[in-house]
């Protein structure tokens, strides 16, 4: 029986580098002038490993490069926008070309992908990070839709020694996945529900939407599949594939700008590969960015990310079957 | 000893030309301005290393920050067997793996050294690193004048003093011009050695071609504890050994032709 517990993923991953903190001496925390409840435990009792780089994520990256390059596990951790932004090019050079030669286990914690930070508008609001990561070679991309994920990939970080980018929505959120099951790494993906014709294929925060949607329309006997990508890179492609061919239409939904790159061009690139008939619909964020504020349920209406909108948007597209 | 490393130099330099003839992508002017700080670091024994364990963890770490400007670097590491000497001759050719900007493909190597200005930040790591290790290594770091205009650097110029890394040496070639100018009238530098002390170096200051002048520093410095991030700020020549390069702000983008090089050589002969 999956539990229903309400959690921050960020907290509970921190509470479990925490822990692997206290037996594990070869491992540094970074943060970039950037907090959490969690964090004052780890700068308290880790005061040599702890270190707070101040407001500046490229010298956070070259930072935990060079610890990487001594052999220490490293977590960069800042807001998602600047991490990924601010510090691109360093992140290129420093952790995905130069991982190609050497050994740079550094593990970017960005927390805020997507709208986390609703009101603190387009700065804050992370909806590029997805197509920019994934363009670098040698880096994992990490999204998780909830904090069972983010538990259990905290060890996962200690035994892949390459780099990584974490993506953590800043909200808490509830559970999706039993946290007594050991989640497959290797496979990237979770199909959730398994629906008749169509499936919605999402990552993080958005995965709960698709399983609001999905509820909405079973109680109208609309079967709607759930697809979770968790991992965009590496991801078990050929076996996400096997899912999406049992449908006739896939509905792709993120908190991440249209058709550039994202969770979208990644399902879009799969289909094409295997020259297959089944019609995606994307749905994301428009070319442009969101200065209007309210809260996430508002920023997703006037997106057309709301569950009313995508709900009526596949039963427009099965009354054309 | 000074004079053996004079001419040590003067031998590296004309190494140096010759791989430019051989790659003429190679940055000339900004590899010829460290090649007395490189032949001192690495023939006067400053900076430890071990060319047939390259990643021994007792030596000292040296991030060549201004990649593109050490190309003096490639005859230095095959003469001290870090790779064979025969590699030279394929520079910029198909699968060799020196190329006009070195990438730690090359063993000597530590780091990425193509963009510039990140050189000090991972140093920083580094120096970080070692002292958590109790290694008494220390972190050498070369970069350019120009270079200093990054922002980054200067990211990691306040990390260091905060953090007291006394075990990272910063040397600054200061050729005075970057691509299109001389730095002067680009982004001044100066008051250069003011501004590392109000941000707590130790600094120092050297004639960057006097190889007795480096090396006295070199050891001055590999051997003082006051934790304070150490930076030399070495005056150089670019394009030094080449009378058409020095003093032209435009050298940077130069490049010698086979004769001119061919009659340089014969002139140092």
């Amino acid at each position: 029986m999956i539990g229903s517990q309400t959690k921050t993923m960020r907290d509970v991953f921190l509470e479990q580098i925490y822990r692997i903190m206290k037996r594990n001496k070869k491992i540094f925390f970074l943060s970039a002038d950037f907090g959490a409840p969690t964090l004052d435990s780890i700068r308290k009792d880790y005061p040599d490993r702890f270190i707070n780089v101040g407001i500046a994520e490229q010298n956070l990256i070259n930072v935990s490069t060079g610890l990487a390059l001594e052999g220490f596990t490293v977590y960069a951790y800042g807001i998602a926008s600047f991490l990924t932004m601010r510090a691109f090019e360093q992140i290129r050079i420093n952790l995905a070309m130069l991982s190609q030669i050497r050994q740079v286990n550094v593990n970017l914690i960005g927390v805020g992908g997507g709208m986390s930070y609703v009101v603190s508008g387009p700065t804050h609001h992370c909806l590029e990070d997805l197509s920019i990561i994934r363009t670098l070679p040698n880096i994992l991309l990490f999204s998780p839709s909830d904090w069972v994920l983010a538990e259990q990939f905290a060890n996962y970080t200690i035994n892949n020694k390459g780099p990584k980018y974490i993506r953590f929505e800043g909200k808490p959120v509830v559970q999706i996945y039993d946290e007594k099951q050991k989640i497959d790494f290797t496979k990237g993906f979770n199909q959730l529900f398994r629906g008749e014709k169509i499936c919605i294929v999402s990552n993080g925060y958005m995965t709960h939407r698709a399983l609001e949607v999905r509820d909405t329309l079973a109680s109208e006997n609309i079967k709607v599949g759930v697809i979770d990508v968790f991992l965009l890179k590496p991801l078990n492609e050929k076996l996400l594939y096997e899912r999406l061919k049992q449908y006739k239409y896939i509905i792709t939904i993120e908190e991440a700008f249209l058709g550039k790159g994202g969770l979208d061009s990644l399902i879009s690139d799969i289909l094409t590969k295997n020259k297959s008939s089944i019609v995606l619909n994307k749905m994301g964020i428009g070319d442009s960015y969101t200065f209007n504020i309210g809260n996430r349920e508002y920023l997703h209406k006037i997106n057309n990310l709301d569950g009313i909108f995508i709900a009526k948007k596949i039963k427009k597209l099965l009354s054309k079957i | 000893m000074f004079k053996l490393l004079q001419q040590k130099a003067d031998g590296i330099r004309q190494e140096t030309l010759k791989l430019h003839l051989l790659c003429p992508e190679t940055r000339i002017a900004s590899s010829l301005s460290c090649i007395e700080i490189l032949t001192v670091l690495y023939y006067g024994k400053i900076v430890k290393f071990d060319s047939k364990n390259i990643f021994a963890e007792d030596r000292d770490r040296f991030i060549i920050s201004k990649g593109h400007g050490s190309i003096g670097m490639y005859p230095i590491l095959a003469d001290l067997g870090f790779f064979d000497k025969n590699e030279l001759q394929k520079i910029g050719k198909e699968g060799s793996f020196l190329g006009g900007i070195p990438d730690p493909i090359i063993p000597g190597y530590e780091t990425i050294n193509g963009s510039l200005g990140n050189g000090l930040g991972v140093a920083c790591g580094l120096a970080l690193a070692l002292k958590q290790k109790k290694l008494t290594s220390k972190v050498f770091v070369l970069v350019g004048d120009g270079e200093l205009n990054e922002g980054s650097i200067w990211e990691a110029v306040m990390f260091a003093s905060h953090h007291k890394l006394d075990n990272l040496i910063l040397i600054i070639d200061n050729n005075k011009a970057s691509m299109l100018d001389f730095c002067r009238n680009i982004i001044n530098l100066e008051p250069l050695e003011e501004k590392f002390k109000v941000f707590n170096w130790e600094v120092f200051r050297v004639e960057g071609h006097n190889c007795q002048k480096l090396y006295k520093l070199f050891v001055k410095v590999k051997n003082s504890h006051d934790d304070k991030s150490k930076v030399i700020i070495a005056d150089t020549i670019k394009g030094k050994g080449v009378p058409r390069l020095e003093n032209d702000p435009l050298s940077h983008i130069k490049t010698l032709k086979k004769d001119e090089v061919e009659l340089l050589l014969k002139g140092s002969e």
